[in-house]
């Protein structure tokens, strides 16, 4: 008998389509349903580390905001620890570094409210800058998108970026920048997310 | 520190091209450029983890945890049941698994939805749930009604599931649909016809499984999910010199 390989094969993406709020968010969908719906609370209370709000808009090929996107965040905490049984180290009790957002539907605006992460260890020992994580699905998605959100107040970190300098592209690395500012005293960082046309966003293959 | 054992890449050519313009909504909303392929660092290899805290048992049961005490949703009363793996074969034990669907007239409990079909009271439409430890999970509810949508003007999706997993890392997040065996509304579908190869789509076709049925009461569906398979660490760091 001739040998064989016996992988299984990874399940098909499908779109998330127009109502994933049922499943994901169902109080946006428009009913309560779950005591407590998951992916609110990234950082927790006791989390170290500067309180920042991150922003965004994430606009199709026509320059149209979409307005029925669902994001996942993924972040390490203020020390560049991920609250994951393989990340060495320990978070802060209650520091998840997981959150779920939807975009407004009149508006396609985003946001949530975290702690700045720490940068984390890459590859082969190289540090990389602090980033968030994100996969973005929608209706029309065919299989989520992943992308890395860099902070712009982080220029010397950005430059040694290992994942950032992958990027053949100069013009293309700014579309990972969020852009620092402030509002009501409050760190606001602001992040568009193109999908298609002209800036797209550099998505991943992860 | 050693780098952390990566995660098989992903076959591109099984999932379904971000363009496909027989489902029109995917045209303004695809990537013209190609991805960055990128070898995975601890941000990738890691994800949240969810436990019994996270949810509720009744999370699971879509019959009754929007119904009204002693009433129950309406409509062909199923159980859909299975396995998440990973490529190896392994269980993927403990991970979220979430479900949302139709009711069985084919109409969505959301605010965007305005099928003519009724809504039920009893049928809010989603659950959710952890596989246990041999990475087993199941739901209890109704087979959703196919509905019409707006691409060509008479698509009709076939009866679904909108299912989303998390598995150990972020590179295993994966939302997919489940379908129902012998539904003829499957090969038609532009949704279902992003997915390239066929033997992709019998994989997100749910096997009726009179094994698993309550007799008397309720129908069964086996449905297994594969997640992406990982390298052995122990490989990994031969390959490294360690
Ligand atoms: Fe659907």
């Amino acid at each position: 008998m001739p040998q064989e390989l016996t992988y299984l094969k990874e399940s098909p993406s499908q779109t998330a389509g127009p109502y994933v709020h049922i499943g994901l968010a169902p109080g946006a969908a428009g009913f309560d349903i779950y005591k407590q719906e998951l992916g609110w609370d990234i950082a927790g209370p006791n989390a170290k580390g500067e309180r920042i709000r991150v922003e965004g808009v994430v606009i199709d090929g026509m320059g149209s905001p979409i307005k029925d996107v669902l994001l996942e965040a993924w972040q390490a905490n203020a020390d560049g620890v991920y609250a994951h049984p393989e990340h060495p180290g320990a978070v802060e009790e209650g520091f998840r570094g997981w959150g779920r957002v939807i975009t407004d539907f009149e508006t396609g605006e985003w946001g949530f409210d975290t702690v700045k992460p720490g940068a984390v260890m890459g590859r082969h020992g190289r540090l990389m800058a602090p980033h968030i994580n994100l996969w973005i699905v929608a209706r029309g998605i065919n299989i989520g998108l992943n992308t890395r959100l860099y902070f712009s107040d982080e220029d010397a970190a950005n430059a040694a970026d290992p994942v950032i300098g992958l990027i053949e592209w100069e013009r293309r690395r700014k579309t990972l920048i969020a852009t620092r500012g402030e509002r009501d005293g409050k760190t606001v960082y602001r992040f568009e997310i193109r999908i298609q046309g002209e800036d797209e966003t550099v998505f991943f293959d992860v | 520190m050693l780098d952390p054992a990566e995660f098989y890449q992903r076959d591109r050519t099984r999932h379904p091209p971000a363009l496909t313009p027989d489902y029109k909504t995917s045209v303004a909303r695809s990537p013209r450029y190609s991805l960055i392929s990128l070898q995975n660092s601890m941000s990738e290899i890691t994800g949240p983890v969810f436990g019994h805290n996270d949810i509720d048992p009744l999370d699971r049961d879509l019959l009754h945890n929007y119904a009204k005490p002693g009433e129950s949703a309406i409509g062909e009363r199923i159980i859909l049941h299975g396995r998440v793996l990973d490529e190896n074969g392994r269980p993927v034990p403990n991970t979220l698994v979430e479900a949302w669907q139709a009711n069985a007239g084919g109409r969505y409990r959301h605010k965007k939805d305005t099928y003519l079909a009724p809504i039920d009271p009893n049928f809010g439409g989603c659950g959710r749930t952890l596989t246990d430890e041999n990475g087993y999970y199941y739901f209890r509810t109704v087979k959703p009604g196919a509905y019409p949508w707006r691409n060509w003007v008479n698509n009709w999706r076939p009866a679904h599931i909108h299912m989303s997993i998390f598995g150990t890392a972020f590179v295993q997040r994966l939302i997919t649909q489940c379908y129902f065996e012998g539904d003829p509304l499957i090969p038609l579908c532009p949704i279902v016809k992003t997915i390239p190869d066929p033997d992709a789509i019998e994989q997100l076709t749910a096997k009726l499984d009179l094994n698993a049925t309550i007799p008397l009461d309720t129908i069964a569906y086996k449905f297994d999910i594969v997640l992406r398979g990982r390298r052995s660490t122990l490989f990994e760091n031969r390959l490294e010199g360690n």
